[in-house]
């Protein structure tokens, strides 16, 4: 089982600390999400682990290897950080040739990955005429050419339409469900609710959370209930009775905190209250790590926002 | 599933990124046609000058000489050549994709150096020798005194003038890893081969550089008729080697230090 390990990984620019003592690792066949808003050093992190950028301290290891060690790099990581990084007057099957042959590849390897990603009809055009989303096809089979234990996406989705996204997800599922270790940087949270097992979550390059996806949504989901009765006000004394916090709802619902559905239900019962709605309030992932990260955003804009940022 | 990759491998991988690319054959298609082109032009305008020049002129007359002087341009399609090798990837991201699939920078590095030494070498002594047949035809056709291969300085001027473009070749892999930007490259190339010479005489304290020059000191190998400057122009050719090296030499070190 091949991992990445990172360990008290620093990168300094000038006076700024940009990676901050991160250690994480990400383990065989999961998606692990790696989260942080603009700036918060994910791009940085990706490149020393691939060895683009020295550390300042800290190491960064595949399997216990620096990536500048490996014997065949293509064969042990498979990295894919922008799109836009090709020749555009080179044809798609000679971007990969070159590549495969410096790692002494086999040429069948082309066909077979430029296959995985649907490319083969397109494989003898220049790349500068490729919409974005056949770029990222073309990153993600240059990636896969070695057939490698770990794969690096940087930002994957970015300025896909729903169609590529769609593809990029259930690609990085399959991906994980070979056994093979899969690090996805975004800075959108609903993206990762979606394809990640596991979550590294960075702000100013620092650590802020490393947890599992669900675990990660019971800690900061903020566990209220949403509950709609006949006669709300006189629910509301029971419940507050019974030592629950309630607070008024939109359009005469309650808030309740401080106690779970399943209670709820049984006090409703036991006072012959009849509820029509009983929901309890899961905090959406972006609330979440819009809270968590609130601190750490590099650069405010001057007019609050709520809900999805772009 | 593959062996260690060898720098066969990695060379490799650089010849199909180099002949992949329509441009490389444009550039080397205008460098053979800018080439004859401006030694039918030169040729020609030896022709019309002989009659008028004087005894003196006339027995320095190097014919020789006289049908390789296209170098000056060609230098710098050459060079353009290895500079965009190196720049044109940094220029589209490629770098990063590079290293991630070869992370032995001077590995790298050796590969493209490789790459463009060996067209340089080989576009240079085909474009040289095929100027010099076409000068020395014009001259004969025109009876004036011409030179043969079978003259060994004329020879030394031909393979000498291949190799100055293969120097050049080098030379301009390293600017490009230095400078990282085709721009910056192209202009401190220019500086170099076309705007220092003509000022050479403002720095006399430089003379000693200058003897191995490109367009200066390093071009003498390409004269028949000794120059007193440059008894030994195979020494400047060499001096001018050593400069290119040392050029490199900086761009493998900043090309292992950096960050890409």
């Amino acid at each position: 089982m091949t991992n990445i390990d990172v360990r008290g990984l620093t990168k300094r620019y000038g006076p700024r600390t940009v990676v901050d003592d991160l250690s994480f690792t990400v383990p065989a066949g999961r998606v692990t999400g790696f989260l942080g808003p603009n700036g918060a050093g994910k791009s940085t992190t990706m490149r020393m682990i691939l060895g683009l950028a020295a550390p300042d301290g800290g190491s960064a290891t595949i399997g216990g290897r620096r990536y500048r060690d490996l014997p065949v790099p293509l064969t042990e990581v498979g990295a894919l950080l922008d799109a836009g990084a090709v020749h555009a007057a080179r044809t798609a099957r000679n971007h990969l040739l070159a590549l495969a042959a410096s790692n002494g590849l086999p040429r069948r390897r082309v066909d077979e990955v430029l296959a995985r990603v649907g490319l083969e009809s397109v494989a003898g055009e220049h790349a500068g005429s490729f919409s974005l989303g056949m770029r990222q096809r073309l990153g993600i089979a240059a990636a896969l050419l070695g057939d490698p234990r770990v794969l690096i996406f940087d930002e994957p989705v970015n300025g896909l339409d729903p169609e590529g996204i769609r593809w990029i997800r259930a690609f990085m599922r399959s991906l994980a469900g070979e056994g093979r270790a899969v690090l996805v940087s975004s800075h959108l949270m609903s993206e990762m609710a979606q394809t990640a097992d596991h979550l590294v979550v960075i702000g100013r390059g620092r650590l802020i959370a490393d947890t599992g996806m669900s675990e990660f949504m019971q800690t900061n989901g903020d566990g209220t209930v949403l509950v709609r009765a006949d006669d709300a006000d006189t629910f509301a004394l029971h419940l507050s009775a019974a030592g629950a916090t309630v607070r008024e709802g939109p359009e005469s619902s309650l808030v309740v905190s401080d106690m779970t559905g399943a209670q709820i239900g049984k006090l409703a019962a036991f006072h012959g209250v009849a509820l029509s709605e009983l929901v309890p309030q899961r905090a959406s992932l972006e609330d979440v790590f819009m809270e968590l990260t609130s601190d750490s955003v590099e650069y405010h804009g001057a007019v609050e926002y709520h809900g999805a940022a772009a | 599933m593959s062996t260690h990759p060898a720098f066969a491998d990695t060379l490799r991988g650089e010849w199909i990124k180099f002949r992949s690319l329509r441009s490389t054959w444009l550039t080397l298609g205008g460098l053979v046609v800018i080439g004859l082109g401006i030694t039918v032009l030169s040729a020609d305008a030896s022709v019309a000058s002989y009659p008028t020049a004087t005894v003196e002129e006339r027995q320095d007359w190097d014919p020789t000489n006289r049908s390789l002087l296209m170098y000056m341009v060609a230098q710098l399609v050459i060079g353009v050549l290895g500079i965009l090798v190196v720049t044109s990837e940094y220029a589209t991201g490629l770098m990063q994709t590079s290293l991630s699939a070869t992370p032995r920078r001077h590995r790298l590095l050796g590969a493209k150096v490789a790459v463009v030494t060996a067209v340089a070498v080989v576009s240079g002594q085909v474009l040289m020798l095929t100027s010099f047949l076409i000068g020395q035809a014009r001259f004969v056709a025109s009876g004036l005194p011409y030179a043969t291969l079978d003259d060994p300085r004329a020879l030394s001027a031909v393979v000498g003038g291949g190799l100055y473009l293969a120097v050049i070749g080098l030379l301009t892999v390293g600017l490009g890893t230095i400078m990282r930007a085709t721009a910056g490259a192209l202009a401190t190339l220019v500086g170099i081969v076309l705007l220092v010479p003509p000022l050479a005489d403002l720095f006399p304290w430089l003379d000693g550089l200058f003897a191995f020059w490109p367009t200066l000191g390093g071009a003498a190998v390409m004269e028949t008729v000794v120059n007193p400057d440059h008894p030994h122009p195979w020494l400047n050719l060499a001096g001018m080697g050593a400069g290119a090296l040392a050029v490199l030499a900086v761009a493998f070190v900043l090309f292992e230090r950096r960050d890409v």
